[in-house]
């Protein structure tokens, strides 16, 4: 993607029919570190890579607690994410206080996704720079949505966003099929292997990965370090085998391969101070 | 929900009462329902209530419909004055018209609604401007039966058996004794006629035209009125003057 006249305003269309300024937001989230998410017909599991800024710093939250019954990943610019799931939280606790139930997951995805595009639409706004992964719990069933800063939102059986994410994607896309029946562990291993898809050869630990599950009877929580540690330990994932899906790895968008030449590049590290 | 009209800027005095349009505050029911009394039986909800509308100590409506199904899980029945349930109606249209543009499957049910009442009939009282009923909400989502209560001052709970006004002091004394969780319909039915009967012996405010409707996971039916066997060949009735010498 180049600059052009059509990009300075998210209101103004190019000649091809584009908003320049969206698709911008898009690529925001794709210079994140890697989150992605797959469901059951009774799970939803989130997992992201946590990325510190350097040795001395604390890592970046991405992944919050919504509810009881829902929770989100995020990839992109985290400030916008954090204002988002406190919008989520709230819109969760207003519906809780006036029916005294749960806020349907498709219709908290519905609002925040109309709440994304009033950000194209507005010259005085920006569109959010963050993708989000909604998994929850209703009625109907085990959801997983994803809500871009276009406005769209999608449901899916697993996702992955951010830096390296097709590799996960490869990963996911081989073993679909078994995770409407899966076990609520199977489901976990099958995230922490897709998450070490996307690490590239460096090793898998619980320090570096932060992993979440909502499910029947489950509240959403977040597992402890422990918890990740041992079941990486359990499935022997750490790295020592060598994934087979690596060759798919060129497909990653001409955005990654930047990411991936301007890690040693100059000013930035790579990634821009606010993404993580 | 429901939004406020702006007010005048509040008087010193005025600070404490209610924001609202100062002409229409602290009210006093004028055409008023009696009792409406509910069970849960085998399959559902069951609600009983007469069709009058009292004007003071006047009968003076008799074709008052009291009991209203509200989307496709639930129905209300409602005591006191019948213009605030008529307003509590359209707050639930929009409710259920909003919820169905949702168009995504999921629906409010019993619960939710009955919890959307109890906020809205709180508020009113806490702004010193109440809709002076006693509601009653029964319905069954997805097997799961329901049936709740709230009243002007935001009183509610839910219960297997339910009454308003005087059915509280005359029929939930019978249901206690001879309600169990495995009525059918028709002992259900029963069990309803006999509470009506009591009131409509002893509650001044009641009329002998009533309906009983039923809730269930297939829909709902609302009766179409009828009457009750009175009886009142009793000895004690016959010559009242008897052995009443003069006046007083």
């Amino acid at each position: 993607m180049f600059r052009n006249q059509y990009d300075t305003d998210v209101t103004t269309w190019s000649p091809a029919g584009r908003l320049f300024q969206v698709e911008y937001a898009m690529e925001a989230v794709k210079q994140g570190s890697a989150a992605i998410g797959l469901r059951s017909k009774t799970h939803v599991v989130l997992a992201s890579v946590n990325k510190a800024n350097s040795e001395l710093s604390s890592h970046q939250k991405k992944i919050f607690k919504v509810d009881d019954h829902i929770g989100v990943a995020i990839a992109g610019l985290t400030a916008d994410g954090r204002v988002l799931s406190r919008y989520m939280r709230s819109e969760c606790i207003n519906y809780s206080y006036s029916y005294e139930s749960k806020l349907p997951v498709g219709r908290l995805v519905v609002q925040l996704a109309d709440k994304a595009q009033v950000c194209t639409q507005r010259s005085w706004k920006r569109p959010y720079g963050v993708g989000l992964l909604v998994g929850g719990l209703d009625e109907s069933g085990a959801h997983l949505y994803y809500n871009c800063p276009s406005g769209n939102y999608f449901e899916y059986q697993a996702f992955a966003m951010g830096s390296r994410s097709q590799a996960a994607k490869t990963y996911m896309e081989r073993k679909f099929e078994t995770f409407t029946e899966s076990s609520r562990e199977n489901l976990v291993k099958d995230a922490l292997f897709a998450l070490r898809e996307t690490l590239q050869g460096e090793k898998l630990t619980s320090s570096i990965c932060t992993v979440a599950v909502v499910g029947v009877g489950e509240s959403f929580h977040i597992l402890d370090k422990e918890t990740v540690q041992a079941l990486i330990n359990e499935f022997e994932i750490a790295g020592e085998e060598e994934a087979p899906a690596n060759e798919a790895a060129p497909q990653d968008q001409g955005g990654d391969a930047q990411a991936g030449a301007a890690d040693q590049g100059p000013t930035d590290q790579g990634v821009a101070p606010m993404d993580i | 929900m429901i939004v406020d009209s702006s007010s005048p800027a509040p008087t010193k005095n005025s600070l404490l009462l209610s924001s609202e349009a100062d002409l229409q505050r602290t009210q006093t029911p004028y055409v008023t329902g009696t009792s409406v009394i509910a069970i849960k039986y085998k399959d559902g909800i069951l609600i009983a209530a007469d069709m009058g509308g009292s004007y003071g100590s006047t009968l003076r409506y008799k074709n008052v419909e009291r009991i209203k199904p509200v989307g496709k899980h639930s129905l209300i029945g409602a005591s006191g004055e019948i213009s605030d349930f008529q307003e509590i109606l359209r707050y639930l249209d929009e409710l259920m018209l909003n919820d169905s543009m949702w168009d995504d499957g999921n629906s409010l049910g019993p619960k939710e609604v009955h919890n959307y009442l109890t906020r809205v009939m709180y508020n009113r009282r806490n702004k010193f401007n109440p809709l002076w009923n006693s509601l009653i909400l029964g319905g069954v989502k997805n097997g799961q039966k329901y049936l709740g209560t709230v009243n002007m001052i935001g009183v509610h709970y839910e219960d297997n058996h339910v009454a308003t006004g005087f059915g509280n002091h005359l029929a939930r004394p019978i249901l206690r004794e001879e309600w169990n969780e495995n009525l059918t319909f028709e002992e259900g039915v029963k069990l309803l006629e006999k509470c009506m009967r009591v009131l409509l012996y002893r509650d001044r405010s009641a009329v002998n035209k009533l309906q009983i409707a039923k809730i269930t996971d297939e829909g709902f039916t609302i009766s179409q009125p009828y009457s009750l066997k009175t009886q009142w060949k009793f000895k004690a009735f016959e010559n009242p003057t008897v052995g009443a010498e003069g006046s007083w």
